[in-house]
């Protein structure tokens, strides 16, 4: 038997070749949540403010009505879901990271999960809040919710609205779990070290953890059997999502490819924004032997991947309502390249299926900073084609009378905006109060202390 | 047992802990803890662990999810039935996905409960026998025995070279 783990270093070098000893992982890990610096405490102050803009606005949405948005007939559907579909989309990645690529042992992902785990949760946590605003009444969204009622009626369960309500909250509820039951091994290494209220706190929210062969042993199997439960949920979480589109009759909605489309899509914007999140972390934590260029070239290599299939769906897409012949659904796709919202389009094209082409270059994935912009690109990329989808769709549909332009309102664009920061509060937060990279997993890559030196032969 | 006693050593190196192990066992000593900062299969194969009955749970609660799924969906609808989209009352393939999100829910909350349960988790109160070094790089391993037996028990975690041997206390 070898002392080595089966796996991911018996593949080839550990990712990072500077860390050596457990001690060291958990003094530069911990050491991150001592330390919260004047760069912090200004992102927080923008965050904070942000997340003011983003409950001012909706408090005034609900004063004043749905109104205030640009929502109007022909296009119901724009910003608020849009955005929704951005955040989900988000999500997807942190559990591509800490479920499916835990399955396939993947060497590179021990530093950077725990990251794209808080990611994925505080996303949901983001997503779930646009449906809320976008039904308008806030105060009937319960009806959603199958439960017996004095009108004995019952949600439809044949509408894909109602699945994105069970396909939703049941991603929000695993992957939060999920994230919680890896912490706590690393919340309870953070609680050995600190004092005060601090270690009172972990104390709790360790739950007692201390180590033990008989807690590890059925944390592994646990912790297995959620990853392997989390896999065919992330693929199905983004598919209903698209199936919300897919299952109505609109030109550029209608189409079997929107599945595994809206899957890629969702994880090359994931990856790209865990790429956006972990950059500055890095940096401020001073985690740079954690997150060595290996990651970023993984992290990039993915990225390319995944962006050729979204740029194999796109053309795919162009192509089959031209080989159609279908009059309505080839003007469909000319108006999104030549339409009103040309502009969209071709941000989300030049974005997504020509700036990631960089990424073939070894040097570009070996440079942080060319990384980080590029992945800022993608995000934005990944805004636009949501909004293309929605938006161009609606507006273009059979009648040349229902026909349309859609403009979003302040009150919109405030909302979208806030978004982001009300989900950069919960990071930060997350940063200062987790251990931001799994210690114990990352131990598990580490050769172990060994007396006699054998090493290989135990 | 009146007694009774626990002995705690910390190790530096994995080896000697899994030989530590190894040695108590041979000695006929039965409970056996071992503390490790991540987890150590040598350690597990050492104690003579199987599978894990997690599985069950995660199982019962996935299958348990499945019919609640498919449940909920065809008694709503033959409740109240109503037409819509021109598809049948209970439209099967509609409900699977209903089904399928239900089964992920409740494997994964069934799965979580289990591992609780199994490992005695949460417990809030402070531990007695323990070392903050253990979530670090330290690894432990505790016998409990009668105090005549400990000797033999100390005897045999010396030789492990041991960075520190705890005796006295209890675990819970």
């Amino acid at each position: 038997m070898s002392l080595v783990p089966e796996g991911p270093t018996a593949r080839g070098a550990v990712p990072h070749p500077d860390v050596h000893t457990y001690d060291e992982v958990n003094r530069d890990v911990l050491r991150a949540l001592e330390t919260p610096g004047k760069g912090w405490w200004a992102l927080l102050a923008v965050a904070a403010a942000g997340v003011v803009l983003f409950f001012s606005a909706w408090g005034w949405q609900l004063y004043k009505g749905i109104g205030v948005s640009g929502l109007n007939s022909p296009v119901g559907w724009g910003v608020y879901i849009t955005t929704f579909v951005f955040w989900v989309g988000i999500a997807h990645s942190g559990t591509l990271i800490s479920a499916i690529l835990f399955l396939f042992r993947s060497p590179w992902r021990q530093s950077i999960y725990r990251a794209a785990e808080a990611m994925t949760v505080f996303a949901v946590m983001t997503a779930g809040l646009f449906p809320l605003i976008h039904v308008g009444r806030l105060w009937h969204a319960y009806w959603l919710i199958p439960y017996p009622n004095s009108r004995f009626l019952w949600p439809n369960f044949k509408s894909p609205l109602v699945w994105d309500v069970f396909a939703i909250t049941t991603y929000f509820t695993v992957s939060a779990t999920f994230f919680y039951l890896g912490a706590i091994p690393d919340i309870a290494a953070a609680r050995d070290r600190a004092t005060g209220l601090r270690k009172k706190l972990y104390q709790v929210i360790s739950l007692g953890w201390r180590g033990t062969d008989s807690q590890w042993h059925h944390f592994g199997k646990a912790y297995i059997f959620l990853a392997a439960l989390a896999t065919p949920l992330v693929l199905s979480v983004h598919s209903v999502v698209s199936w919300d589109f897919a299952m109505a009759i609109v030109p550029g909605w209608h189409a079997t490819i929107f599945a595994p489309y809206f899957v890629a899509g969702a994880i090359f914007s994931g990856v790209a924004m865990v790429i956006t999140l972990v950059v500055p972390i890095r940096k401020i934590f001073g985690l740079e032997a954690y997150l060595t260029t290996k990651h970023f070239d993984a992290m990039a290599k993915l990225c390319l991947l995944t962006s050729l299939i979204v740029l194999y769906a796109y053309l795919s897409e162009f192509f089959l309502a031209w080989y159609s012949g279908e009059e309505i659904e080839r003007t469909a796709f000319w108006n999104r390249l030549f339409g009103d919202y040309w502009w969209a389009t071709w941000t989300m094209l030049v974005c997504n299926g020509f700036v990631p082409i960089m990424l073939w270059f070894r040097r570009i994935r070996h440079s942080i900073p060319a990384l980080f912009v590029i992945s800022i690109f993608i995000n934005i990329g990944m805004w636009f084609e949501r909004y293309v989808i929605v938006v161009t769709s609606l507006h273009h549909e059979y009648e040349p009378f229902a026909w349309g332009i859609y403009r979003p309102s302040l009150t919109e664009m405030a909302l979208m905006v806030g978004s982001f920061c009300w989900f950069g509060f919960w990071f930060l937060l997350f940063t200062r109060l987790l251990p931001p990279i799994a210690i114990a997993e990352l131990k598990e890559v580490l050769p172990a202390p060994t007396r006699k030196k054998t090493g290989e032969a135990y | 047992m009146d007694n009774a006693a626990g002995l705690l050593a910390s190790y530096e190196y994995l080896d000697s802990t899994v030989d530590a192990i190894k040695a108590l066992k041979k000695a006929g000593f039965e409970k056996i803890k071992a503390y490790a900062p991540y987890p150590e299969h040598h350690i597990e194969h050492a104690l003579g662990y199987g599978q894990s009955p997690v599985r069950v749970w995660t199982l019962v609660g996935g299958l348990t999810g499945t019919a609640t799924g498919f449940a909920l969906t065809t008694w709503t609808s033959i409740d109240w039935p109503l037409v819509v989209g021109g598809k049948p009352i209970v439209s099967i393939p509609a409900y699977i996905i209903i089904a399928f999100e239900m089964t992920i829910l409740f494997g994964a909350l069934a799965t979580i409960i289990g591992l609780f349960v199994l490992s005695r988790l949460p417990s809030i109160k402070p531990p007695v026998v323990y070392d903050p070094e253990f979530s670090s790089g330290r690894y432990g391993v505790y016998v409990e025995g009668s105090r005549q037996r400990l000797e033999e028990a100390r005897q045999i975690m010396n030789e492990q070279q041991p960075i520190e041997l705890r005796e006295g206390e209890l675990d819970d």
